[in-house]
């Protein structure tokens, strides 16, 4: 496919998302939300089509995908790892597991692995306390983790 | 009482009975929670057998999640026998097991109920403390109904206080039985909500709003989106009776993007309210017309405040604004408005279907009703529970939540949220109500309770704490915004036993600036973490300062400045 179809064929699918939303009240934020949903980062199309689409400037839009911290402007690794560092997971000895999360993956902070098969990201709470620690994969969460479970968690996402 | 109403109630009856008549039922607990711990894949797995004497059904934690994954089998005969722990494996046996038999299987069985003596070895639910202590207002669902399901629900009374209310009472009625009830806004700031709703009241503005918030972002808390994954219809049918107490026109559920369970659930909901002629146009034949939406965030904790919320639902970033005007006056799209955290709104189908004086009867005199806690951390039962209001900490730490989970003692609590307290033994005798909680240096605010045991440093916890304030810090103000980072610089100094002298006195002007210098409550309270902590653990503290404590390990350092953001 030629670059020019492959842009257009981008800005079809944001258009698309930006226009089909589940909900009614369409603002910025619900079509970044809606756009990285569906693309899983937020492309430079595609604030420029939701800033057509909510009549908009461009500014107006990027200060908005800026602030938010889910928001990302390339696309992520295949999978997310969510490493929670909230207190409960904390004094449960979360650090260590982002430790060997880190080491496994071979990433430094939060980012991509070499292959690009694994995004890491911090996470401030999963909302599973209970279960502390608690990561997540994709949004499914796994709790009571400790080395070994972690070991074969990313051993399996690594395939 | 409406026709309508009448003919829902009915086919509930039907609805309810075809699931449980003549079967042996088998709930299984999911949720978040649950889900953490494979409850997920039980269900699916169970759901795909078949057998005609089985249904299996899902429904959301009851709240003990240290025993989850948890399945309840309720027999043809009304008695249920609660399994805790199961996996893959032992879910298929029990399914097996009652497939074929009318025997209960005790293996895994953690309780039973029934109301008569079964002569079996495992206790009655009503004489577990963890459950007995308890008194369930707000969560009396929890684990009985599948999420969402608009006649389940209705099969409990629910919807009710709905009719009741549009046919017999006026909205200004419904104002006054909540005011008089004494029930008291659950989201931090512990405002009459009664009071709350009689300043929108009597505002004749064509459109109105109210707004139901479910930002929860402090960590340790997970009771919000607890009520709208397990009985989301709860805080529906409370929502409209907010906007029938206040003349309003529409709703809006603000929760974060990503929690994907919860936000199923209450879209679930909405849906079958709107089917079954409970939102909309006339509800129930009535002259009242009500809608109800979701609104998504992205990830800002700042959004969980009021007016940065309306930022949020308006598409823009989070921050703050100033007030007045109050909400009230101009919220939402300038329009008047009102906003209660979810706990608050799951309170009033309870009150109004029993009446304000039912509800005031529990509590304490000047904080009503109950706190739903979430124990987390070095605890026994880690869970979510609603106990009434007046009990003491330690009451909740040692009876419910079954004390320490190790030989180490309990040394400190953190309550309330990052933007909390931190408590010591010397408070645990403390009745939690908003007022002596207050009184203690925390706050109840929204009912999250980490507990930590005497292997924690204070200052590694308080460090977690500010760490988390300095990242979530919007920005709008400089105070808070350069002075959550300028503490959490000081506090990893304390932590590398690399602190200068006057380090204490400068925390301490820092925490000054962000209360006199912030908009909202994240940079006012941000000092509220070290406050707290000096009140009990000085010593340590001080000790910390001196560098006669050994280095605590090295802890990430979160920045708002992301990998692949924009150059």
């Amino acid at each position: 496919m030629s670059e020019k179809t492959n842009s257009e064929n981008l800005r079809k699918n944001i258009r698309d998302s930006i226009s089909n939303q589940k909900r009614k009240t369409v603002t910025v934020l619900s079509s970044l939300l809606a756009v990285q949903d569906k693309l899983h980062y937020i492309p430079d199309e595609a604030v420029e089509e939701i800033s057509i689409h909510c009549k908009v400037t461009i500014n107006d839009v990027w200060s908005v995908a800026s602030f938010y911290t889910n928001f990302r402007f390339t696309p992520p690794g295949d999978k997310t790892l969510d490493v929670c560092w909230g207190p409960s997971c904390h004094i449960n000895g979360a650090q260590n597991l982002i430790n060997q999360a880190h080491e496994q993956l071979g990433i430094k902070g939060e980012g991509e692995s070499d292959d690009n098969k694994v995004t890491l990201r911090y996470s401030t709470c999963l909302g599973a306390c209970a279960q502390s620690p608690v990561f997540a994969i994709d949004h499914k969460m796994y709790g009571k983790l400790d080395e070994k479970k972690l070991n074969s968690m990313i051993e399996e996402l690594k395939k | 009482m409406s026709e309508q109403y009448k003919k829902l109630e009915e086919l509930s009856k039907d609805y309810l009975s075809k699931i449980y008549k003549d079967k042996t039922v088998i709930r299984v607990q999911t949720g978040t929670s649950g889900q953490a711990v494979g409850a997920d894949e039980i269900l699916k797995l169970l759901s795909s057998k078949t057998n005609n004497k089985i249904n299996v059904i899902e429904v959301g934690s009851m709240g003990l999640m240290y025993l989850e994954p948890i399945l309840v089998v309720v027999m043809p005969t009304g008695e249920k026998i609660y399994y805790a722990n199961v996996d893959l494996k032992t879910s298929e046996k029990i399914y097996d097991h009652y497939s074929n038999s009318q025997e209960i299987l005790l293996q895994n069985a953690f309780a039973c109920e029934s109301s008569k003596n079964l002569d079996i070895s495992i206790p009655n639910i009503n004489d577990l403390p963890q459950f007995s202590k308890q008194l369930r207002i707000a969560t009396r669902n929890f684990g009985e109904i599948t999420p969402g399901d608009i006649m389940q629900y209705i099969s409990t009374g629910g919807y009710s206080a709905l009719n009741k209310a549009l046919f017999e009472m006026s909205p200004e009625e419904v104002v006054e039985e909540v005011k008089s009830s004494g029930l008291r806004g659950r989201g931090g700031a512990a405002f009459p909500t009664g009071v709350k709703w009689s300043f929108l009241a009597p505002n004749k503005a064509p459109i109105k709003y109210v707004l139901c918030n479910c930002e929860e972002g402090d960590p340790g808390a997970y009771n919000d989106k607890g009520i709208l994954e397990t009985d989301p219809h709860t805080l529906v049918e409370g929502l409209i009776l907010n906007g029938y107490a206040t003349n309003s026109n529409k709703s809006y559920v603000f929760i974060r993007q990503g929690h994907d369970i919860p936000i199923n659930a209450i879209e679930r909901a909405i849906k079958e309210a709107y089917d079954k002629g409970l939102l909309g146009e006339n509800i129930l034949g009535s002259n009242f017309s009500f809608d109800m939406e979701v609104s998504l965030t992205g990830d800002s904790y700042v959004a969980g405040e009021e007016t940065a919320l309306m930022e949020a639902i308006e598409g823009k970033r989070s921050t703050p604004r100033f007030k007045p005007p109050f909400p009230a006056a101009a919220g939402l799209w300038q329009k008047p408005t009102n906003i209660n955290n979810v706990k608050t709104i799951s309170y009033v189908p309870q009150i109004i279907k029993n009446g304000s004086d039912w509800f005031s009867s529990t509590g304490t005199e000047k904080s009503s009703g109950t706190a739903i806690v979430c124990l987390s951390g070095h605890i026994t039962r880690p869970g979510m529970y609603e106990i009434p209001m007046g009990m003491t900490i330690e009451e909740v730490l040692d009876e419910v939540g079954g004390g320490s989970n190790s030989d180490s003692d309990i040394k400190m609590l953190q309550t309330g949220g990052p933007l909390g307290g931190v408590l010591g033994k010397e408070a645990f005798a403390t009745k939690i109500d908003f007022d002596e909680m207050a009184k203690s240096g925390a706050i109840l605010g929204s009912g999250g309770i980490i507990v930590c045991n005497e292997t924690v440093s204070v200052v590694d916890l308080i460090r977690n704490l500010v760490a988390f304030n300095q990242f979530e810090s919007c920005g709008k103000c400089f105070p808070c915004r350069l002075g959550n980072t300028h503490m959490f610089d000081v506090l990893q100094r304390l932590a590398d036993s690399e602190s200068n002298p006057g380090d204490m006195e400068l925390l301490e002007r820092i925490g000054k600036s962000m209360k006199i210098g912030s908009l909202c409550g994240h940079g006012q309270l941000g000092y509220n973490p070290i406050s707290s902590s000096l009140k009990y653990f000085e010593s340590e503290i001080i000790d910390s300062m001196n560098n006669k404590s050994e280095p605590l390990e090295a802890m990430l350092t979160p920045t708002r400045t992301r990998p692949n953001s924009a150059e």
